[in-house]
């Protein structure tokens, strides 16, 4: 049984401060930030606001995995709400504009968590339906077109900044600061580490399963649309065919790095948002480095398989058991 | 066919002799120093309630677990198999009550899985359908053997799986719970391939809960209680009485202490009370009545639908009939959220997979029925949470007292203590406890029942189901008996006595005697 006493998350900041290292070994400038007209630019803030998206996707599927689901629909919804912000940008105001597609993430929660609470299909199942038909109906919303706008409103969630920090950033701070004092600052985040944890002990305890359960995909579905808003925000349209093409694989990755099981239970909202950072770092560490992008899968991989094998109790107890050898061999 | 010598009645030589087996989980000793002996063509029925050893016994002669300790012989030679598999080519096959075949397959494909015949590595379809033919044909079974298993009935399906237990040369065949799932005419069928199997030589060992079974096909009987051996005798020297007290019966042990004298108490105020609350295939619809300060004991052997009544009650289950009453108010409950709304509790019997959230601390695990109470918009302060969890830890002695630490590091008692503290965080109405001391160990025993002693004074309406009846007699005011998913007798206050619950568990149903119904 895996009984694990509270994390601190010491594997996860470890690993995202090798990363950084080695991007700084590769690229010696990767640490300097510069201020120009009032924003900070700089690999590491780059870091930061290329990682946004997936880090977005990543605070939502973070609670969707805890209720012991998935959510492989946020890279589809992405499309789809990318694709409205797109195409009402030049007509509508921005609080029309991103209610539209806010709304509609919610939407696609909504019809996941049904699907899954309601119906009882099997989440990965469930969500795959969404995940095929969603970039259908995106494309249909986009008349399978690329969809630009000029609207400086939209874009400046993309590409403006905030107190020197890129919007995508302050948004993905507003939106995890949001979701901790929901989830934290109530009783659900127990409710829902109870529930991943024991199904059918918390139902009898009491518990509101289903409702938590519509909640947590509603969620997952709200900062899917977010992730989708800024995608579209930075390229100044909307790609129906790749707007987060497999970011619910990262998102996902990103989650499991941050400590949290597939089989539900114990979550941290903040180290899912470490562990997406971890994968961009080392998107961006690769690109620095000069080494062929094709490289990247297969390096990400490696770093993904030496997290998780840090965090498994075997390998771990290992580790620890080699850390005592050491320890003692040092007089 | 394998054996050839018919079974001589009462000189069998012995098939199968098991000796001081033993295996321990983690301190907790589900199997202590057990022997067991299999003759020749016997029916072995092997007996006892839940946590009595059976799936153990069965799991360490299978070589599914490891034994502590044990040895075990086949026809005087001794094997020691470390699998499901090396069992079976020993001659040892189980049938589990859920049947371990693949449902989309062919019959003929699970008949021979794992060992079709072949010629050149491929398969030899029409030998292999020509092979199943003929040994379903033993059993007296003529059916499509192309067709998917899961098309056929469960009954069809056991045959099906004993017919593969028995052509892997089976000498010793393990049924464990065949006929949990079948109905009358269907048990008729398998007890005539099973009698079949008894005359070419093979013993059978016999898992089940229902009596009339173990009466009306096996040669012998033995019981298991709490992982040891409680009894074992031929079935002519066993009638049901003294097999049912073999089961339940405990000496009353010194912790427990006797029972007060029952004093006639006025009637208080009923705080539930349910009208022909019942679910079809589940439990007979039956009447019960819950009193402030009074404890009624549900009785019967396992299977007998104690827990699905209080699943009924807990609306946990949801009933098809019936009414209910609470505090003198028509309610409906339809949930558990809307029983813990009417002020019940419910401690369940599987404190693993229904009880406790292993990995929440004790602190969490003890607050969650409260928190569900208040809605997650109204958290309890961690402060709150402290306190409560300080508080029941010294109230009910959770050891280790660290409400920091995950509640499946605790032991079983300390587990469900914590549970009980769930509830008594809720300050219940009405608390529903399904086998409280099942699993824990003595000392825990004794605080429990002192527990449900305090509560029931403080107030409390209890409705507790147990299979301990020496402890149940000390505590109930009323005992309501259930034999096969009915309640089949009321015994309140000098009638609370072990005997004549025994007797009322051990009475053979018959029409020709009408069942007890004492006022």
């Amino acid at each position: 049984m895996a009984l694990r006493l509270p994390r601190i998350g010491t594997s996860q900041i470890v690993a995202l401060a090798v990363i950084l290292l080695a991007n700084w070994v590769v690229s010696p400038q990767f640490f300097d930030i510069r201020l120009q007209d009032g924003r900070l630019f700089g690999s590491l803030i780059d870091v930061l606001n290329r990682g946004a998206p997936v880090a977005l996707l990543s605070i939502g599927m973070v609670l969707v995995i805890a209720m012991r689901g998935i959510d492989l629909s946020v890279g589809a919804v992405m499309a789809i709400c990318g694709a409205i912000a797109a195409s009402l940008a030049d007509s509508h105001a921005l609080p029309v504009v991103l209610a539209a597609a806010l709304g509609a993430g919610l939407a696609c929660g909504l019809w996941n968590g049904l699907l899954v609470a309601v119906l009882g299909i099997q989440p990965i199942v469930a969500t795959l339906i969404l995940m095929v038909a969603g970039r259908g109906i995106a494309q249909l919303i986009t008349e399978g077109r690329i969809v630009t706008f000029t609207s400086p409103d939209l874009a400046f969630l993309g590409g403006g900044s905030v107190l020197g920090l890129p919007t995508p950033v302050v948004l993905t701070l507003g939106m995890m600061a949001l979701t901790l004092a929901i989830v934290r600052g109530s009783a659900l985040g127990l409710m829902i580490e109870a529930t991943g944890g024991n199904p059918r002990a918390s139902a009898l305890a009491g518990i509101g399963t289903r409702l938590i359960t519509v909640a947590v995909y509603m969620w997952s579905g709200l900062c899917a649309a977010l992730a989708g808003i800024v995608a579209s925000a930075d390229i100044l349209g909307a790609d129906a065919n790749n707007a987060g093409l497999w970011l619910e694989l990262d998102a996902i990755l990103a989650v499991v790095i941050g400590g949290t099981s597939l089989f539900g239970g114990r979550f941290s909202i903040i180290l899912a948002v470490v562990g997406a950072l971890i994968i961009q770092a080392m998107n961006t560490g690769i690109l620095l480095s000069g080494l062929p992008p094709e490289t990247n899968l297969v390096v990400k991989a490696v770093v993904v398989l030496a997290v998780l094998l840090a965090q498994s109790p075997r390998i771990g107890g290992h580790l620890a058991g080699l850390g005592v050898l050491f320890s003692r061999k040092k007089p | 066919m394998l054996a050839t010598s018919p079974p001589a009645a009462g000189a069998a030589p012995d098939l199968l002799a098991l000796i001081g087996f033993s295996k321990s989980f983690a301190g907790f000793t589900a199997l202590d120093r057990v022997d067991f002996t299999l003759k020749v063509g016997e029916i072995h029925a092997l007996l006892g309630e839940n946590g009595a050893g059976k799936s153990t016994l069965i799991k360490a002669m299978t070589g599914v677990v490891a034994r502590d300790a044990g040895t075990m012989r086949l026809d005087g030679i001794e094997i020691a198999p470390r699998s499901a598999e090396e069992a079976v080519r020993a001659g040892i096959a189980t049938v589990y009550q859920e049947v371990n075949l693949a449902p989309n397959l062919s019959v003929a494909q699970n008949l021979f899985l794992g060992r079709q015949p072949t010629r050149f590595g491929l398969v030899r379809e029409g030998e292999m359908r020509r092979r199943a033919r003929a040994l379903l044909a033993e059993f007296g079974l003529s059916i499509d053997i192309a067709a998917p298993l899961e098309s056929y009935s469960v009954a069809i399906q056991h045959i099906i799986a004993i017919a593969r237990a028995v052509d892997q040369s089976a000498r010793v065949l393990i049924l464990d719970e065949p006929t949990a799932s079948l109905d009358a005419q269907e048990v008729e069928v398998l007890f005539a391939v099973m009698r079949q199997l008894k005359a070419r030589g093979i013993g059978i060992v016999f898992v089940t809960h229902f009596l009339d079974q173990v009466y009306a096909i096996c040669d012998r009987i033995t019981v298991l209680r709490n992982g040891r051996l409680a009894g074992s005798a031929p079935v002519a020297d066993l009638p049901r009485l003294d097999l049912v007290r073999l089961m339940l019966g405990r000496e009353l042990s010194a912790a427990t202490g006797r029972r007060p004298p029952h004093e006639a108490r006025a009637p208080s105020t009923a705080v539930a009370a349910f009208r022909g609350l019942g679910k079809t295939g589940y439990v007979v619809p039956f009447d019960l009545t819950l009193r402030a300060g009074h404890v009624v004991g549900l009785a019967g052997l396992l299977g007998s639908g104690r827990t699905e009544t209080v699943r009924l009650v807990f609306g946990a289950e949801r009933a098809d009939c019936g009414a209910a009453q609470v505090a003198g108010q028509k309610a409906s409950i339809g949930s558990p959220r809307e029983a813990m709304a009417l002020g019940f509790g419910y401690c369940p019997e599987e404190r693993k997979t229904e009880g406790i959230v292993a990995e929440l601390t004790v602190r969490e695990n003890i607050v969650l029925a409260l928190q569900a109470r208040r809605g997650a918009l109204a958290p309890l302060s961690r402060r709150e949470q402290d306190a409560i969890a300080a508080k029941f830890i010294r109230l009910l002695d959770i050891r280790p007292p660290d409400p920091e630490r995950p509640i499946g590091l605790l032991s079983g008692g300390n587990q469900q203590k914590a549970l009980l503290a769930r509830w008594l965080a809720t300050a219940p109405q009405l608390l529903i406890l399904d086998e409280p001391t099942r699993g824990i160990d003595v000392g825990a025993h004794a605080e429990i029942i002192k527990l449900i002693r305090d509560l029931c004074a403080e107030g409390m309406a209890l409705l507790v189901v147990s299979s301990e009846l020496d402890e149940l007699v000390t505590y109930a005011d009323e005992v309501i008996v259930l034999r096969e998913r009915a309640h089949v007798a009321r015994l309140t206050g000098a009638q609370v006595e072990v005997p004549a619950i025994l007797a009322a568990i051990a009475e053979v149903p018959s029409s020709a005697s009408p069942p007890v119904r004492a006022a």
